[in-house]
Order: C-alpha cells, then structure tokens, then sequence
C-alpha cells in the first residue's frame, strides 16, 4: 500500500530528536572538556579543547571495580530469576486448577509491591542473614522483585506452545523434568530472552537496594559509584560526566552486540 | 489435593502434569524477599524503633500521627501530581513516536536507534546528567534562559516539570519500543480495508491502531504507575526533595525518615500507606486489563 509522506509526524519525530540528541551532545562534549575549558561556552558550545583527563580521573578512582560489580550482580539476578521463574510458570501453564491459579494471582499482586515500602524489614532480613555489605544482599532482593514480570512474561510465552506438543511428549513416556527441558525451555526462547534483558536492565539500574543493603567502597554497584561522585567530584563536572558516560558502556557494548535481541526482548514485552 | 497428585504419577502418563513442587522454590523465596517484609512493616508501623534497640509496640501512635502530619499529605499530593503528569507526557509521545517508528522505512530505523539511546543510561545517571545541564549558572538556563528560566528546580512546580521532564527523556524510548513491537504485529489487512472504506490517516489511527493497541497500553501504563510509585532515585539525585521539601514524594520522606532520622517506626507507617497505594492501583488496573483472568495474559504482556 502506497501513503504519500507523513509530513506532520516527521516533524514530530525530528523534534524528539532534538530533545533525545541534545543533551546527549552535551554530555559528551562535557566529559571530554579540560576542566577549566568548560564554564566559558556552556554544555552546548563546540569544544575548543579536547581531553581524555576526565576518563583517566574517574578509572583511577576505582570505577572499574563498581563496573564490575554490576556486571556480577545483573548476572546473578538473571541467573536466580531463571532458576525460579521457569519452574513457577511452568507449574502455572501446565499445573492443575486451583494453586496454579493461586501462584499466579499471588504473583500478579506481586508486581504491585513497591520495593521502598518494605525495604525496612528486608534490610532487617538481609542482615539476619549475613548478607548485608556484600553483593548477594542486593541480588536476592533484586531477584525476588524482578520475579512477578519474569513469571509474566515466561508463563506468556510458555502458553503459546500447544498442547499437542505436551501430549505427544506425554506419549513418549516423559516426565515433567523431560517435558520442561527438552519442550518448554527450547520453546520459550524468546520470552526467556525477554526476561534476561529486562531483569539484568533492573538490575543495572538499581539504586535502593544498593543504596541501603551495602556499605564499602568494594561492594559498590555503578549507580551508587556516581552518586558518590556527586560529592566527591562536585566541582569537577567534566570528570563527573565522564563517570555517568563510563556507566554506559557496559550496556552500549551489550546493545551494539546484542542490538537485536536487546530491542526484540524490549519490544516482546509489550504484548501484541 | 497432594494425595491425588501422588495417585496420578501411577496413571497413564497422558495425565501426568507438574505438580505445585515445581513452583515451590520460587514461592518461598518470593515469600521471603518480599511477601514476608510487607507483613514486617505493617507491624513496625505500630511500634516505636530507632534501629538498634528492640522495637516498642506503641499501638496506633505513629497513624495519628501519620494522618496529622501536613507533610506527608503534601508527599501523597506531589506523587499523585507527578503520576498523572508522567502518564499524561508520556503516553501520547509514547504511542506516536511507537507507532510512527513501527514503519520500516530506512530513516525511521535510524532514528528510532537513536531514540533508544536513553535507555543505556541508568537512572543515577540520567539524573546526575540532567542536574549539570539544568544548573542555573553553568548549564542550559543560562544560555538558553527563555526556554527554562532562570532556576528551573529552584520552585516547586520547576522541580515538578524537571522531575517529569528528565523522567521521560529516559522512559518515554522504552514505552515507544513496546509501543513499536505492538503496532508491527497489527494486521495490515485492516488498513488496507479502510483505506478502500476511505478512511484517512487520523480516522486509521483513532479506529484501527489505537483500538489494536489496548493491551499494550495497559501494560505500559502499568509500568508508569508502579515506576511512578517508585520513583526515588530521581527525586533523590535530581531536586533531592526540594526545594525545601516542595518535590518531596513518599518514598523520598520514608527513607529520610528512615535511613537519616532513624525514626523507623514512623518510616514503617508511611511505607505501609504507599503499598496500600500500590496495591490499590493494582488492583484496579488488573480488573481494568482483565489480567486476573488467566487466558488474556498473552494478550497483555
């Protein structure tokens, strides 16, 4: 079907643009500014001196350390998330009646559960546990409340596989452990996906449970490494940036590596 | 229930399904990690505790307190105020710029690449962005004063606009790349259908793609609603509540009043008024979605 030019949504779209692109420049353009340049033109002026300065402060400030830590952690989330979650969506698509609806609801209402509103006694269970100031006492919290999307998103996904496939697996004889590993984890592959981008994003972007479960300068997770750098390097914004850029690049090397299934686990969560 | 299960692992295998062992791990570390803890902090709302010493049962003291206290009905104000405001900016932009990139011309890929960029960026880190170019005496407001005025975060409602403004320069991308995935998979049939009934392009998007897009629409909305509810880190590293507590919401006072005041009992209460808010909002937008009822999640998300 032919449709002549859409001018007016165009624009629209070229205006976004702007908004999206300009204070990306100037992020930037600030990060690779000499301190002492920055302050004359303002975050959108062209640069009149270029430097590499700041990304040197910021990695000799052990931010490498915090990268990594990050990584650590958005790994065990998704690790822990896909242990539980598909075993929970799988007891829910193929269970029987009553308690595979129950878990299911259980976990609907789940998704409610703002993590600051318990975040007290979680701290206290943390602690209970031993965990507290080290990384596993962000992942588990983490884990526990990326979990309500993740059962959403797996059972979603394992509902389209159709009950002949079950059936004919039932005829050869096998279990619910066969089933679930040689059926349903090959055929939910997209909505595993899905569920690894979006809990290791959650993951990377979390900040409270950082914020409250750790304390030393070698737990740190990346948001927590930059709203330290508030203080610390308040009065250096050029090097500030440069930390809030830094904080990208894990993700950006993701993204150009992954792009597709980055967007397409993304897009996959938003239903059809 | 169980004793059946165990006589069906006898029967034909046909009949054989996972039972709720399957499901069993998981729901006892959900339970832990974060059923346990909201049943917590509804008991630490009706104690007296400083952190350290065991906490005092006081009974019903910090909710008269709570419902005295003008401050957190100005926190309860704001977090409805900056709610409404994220889901009425965002939505709309959302939607065309989903819809409009779901087309599959070459610029359009392009842009929507960029477009997606926000999304690299944490929260921590999109705030902390922000505050530089917002500051009043080095960022944009002094070169582009017309435009945000002189202190933009210096009021409250300056504070509010940023607050929703940066929110969603980082969250309007994702909502957009829902919003694209959904209106890709809308059958092209339909359009071609109306194009020949005549209808033109903006009849096409108020019947067939906004129509074709309801379940979408819930989800993100869903989203919005809890991330609104949530939304701490931004306050905290954008307005820091100000100014003075203007842009305080009720995360931002629970954990002021927790984790710097130690007052943790009265934090208790706050907390438990905010997941009474979650849940209700919840609720509602399950029913609204038809999400409770089982077979319409694959619609949905």
């Amino acid at each position: 079907m032919r449709t002549r030019p859409n001018y007016a949504a165009g624009a629209a779209a070229l205006v976004w643009l702007v908004i999206i692109g300009v204070p990306l420049y100037a992020l930037v353009n600030t990060a690779l500014q000499p301190q002492s340049k920055y302050t004359d033109k303002g975050p959108l002026g062209l640069p009149s001196a270029l430097t590499l300065e700041n990304f040197t402060t910021v990695l000799d400030s052990g931010f490498l350390q915090y990268i990594w830590n990050t990584v650590f952690v958005a790994a065990g989330t998704v690790a822990i998330v896909l242990a539980l979650g598909i075993p929970i969506s799988y007891a829910v698509v193929r269970g029987r009646g009553l308690l595979s609806r129950g878990v299911f609801r259980l976990f609907l209402l789940g998704l409610a559960i703002p993590s600051q509103a318990v975040i007290i006694p979680l701290f206290l269970i943390i602690n209970d546990l031993g965990f507290y100031d080290t990384l596993w006492g962000i992942i588990l919290p983490t884990a526990a409340f990326a979990l309500p999307v993740s059962v959403l998103v797996l059972s979603g996904g394992m509902r389209e596989i159709s009950t002949e496939l079950y059936e004919a697996m039932a005829l050869d004889g096998a279990r619910p452990a066969r089933t679930l590993l040689t059926l349903v984890v090959p055929m939910s592959k997209s909505a595993i996906a899905t569920t690894s981008v979006f809990t290791a994003l959650q993951a990377w972007n979390g900040f409270l449970f950082p914020l409250i479960m750790t304390q030393s300068d070698e737990n740190k997770l990346v948001t927590l490494g930059l709203y330290n750098f508030v203080s610390q390097y308040g009065a250096n914004v050029p090097a500030l940036l440069a930390a809030v850029l830094m904080s990208a690049l894990p993700i950006l090397v993701v993204y150009l590596f992954a792009r597709r299934a980055l967007v397409a686990g993304l897009m996959g969560a938003g239903g059809k | 229930m169980s004793t059946h299960r165990v006589r069906d692992r006898a029967a034909p295998p046909a009949l054989e399904r996972p039972g709720v062992v399957w499901a069993l791990p998981g729901l006892l570390f959900f339970l832990v990690f974060a059923v346990a803890p909201m049943a917590g902090v509804l008991y630490l709302s009706f104690t007296h505790w400083d952190g350290l010493s065991s906490p005092q049962f006081t009974g019903a003291e910090n909710w008269s307190r709570f419902f005295g206290d003008s401050q957190v009905w100005q926190s309860t104000l704001v977090t409805g105020v900056l709610l409404v405001g994220n889901i009425v900016v965002q939505a709309p932009v959302s939607i065309l710029l989903g819809v409009w990139s779901a087309g599959h011309q070459r610029n359009r890929a392009v842009l929507s690449a960029v477009f997606f960029l926000p999304l690299l960026l944490s929260t921590a880190a999109t705030a902390i962005m922000w505050r530089q170019l917002l500051d009043p005496n080095f960022g944009l407001p002094s070169k582009v004063a017309w435009l945000f005025g002189t202190n933009p975060l210096g009021t409250q409602k300056g504070g509010i606009a940023c607050l929703v403004l940066v929110t969603s320069w980082q969250f309007v991308p994702f909502h957009s790349l829902l919003y694209q995935g959904a209106a890709r998979a809308i059958p092209h049939t339909l359009y071609q259908a109306a194009a020949i009934d005549g209808a033109g392009r903006v009849r096409q998007f108020f019947h067939i793609t906004l129509p074709q897009l309801r379940n979408t629409t819930i989800t993100s909305t869903i989203f919005m609603v809890v991330g609104g509810l949530t939304a701490f880190d931004i306050v905290l590293l954008l307005t820091n509540g100000g100014p003075g507590t203007d842009t305080s919401i009720l995360p931002f006072s629970m954990y002021q009043t927790a984790f710097r005041t130690y007052d943790y009992g009265y934090a208790s209460a706050i907390a438990s008024f905010l997941l009474l808010l979650a849940t209700a909002a919840s609720v509602l937008l399950t029913k609204l979605s038809g999400f409770d009822k089982m077979t319409s999640t694959l619609e949905g998300l």
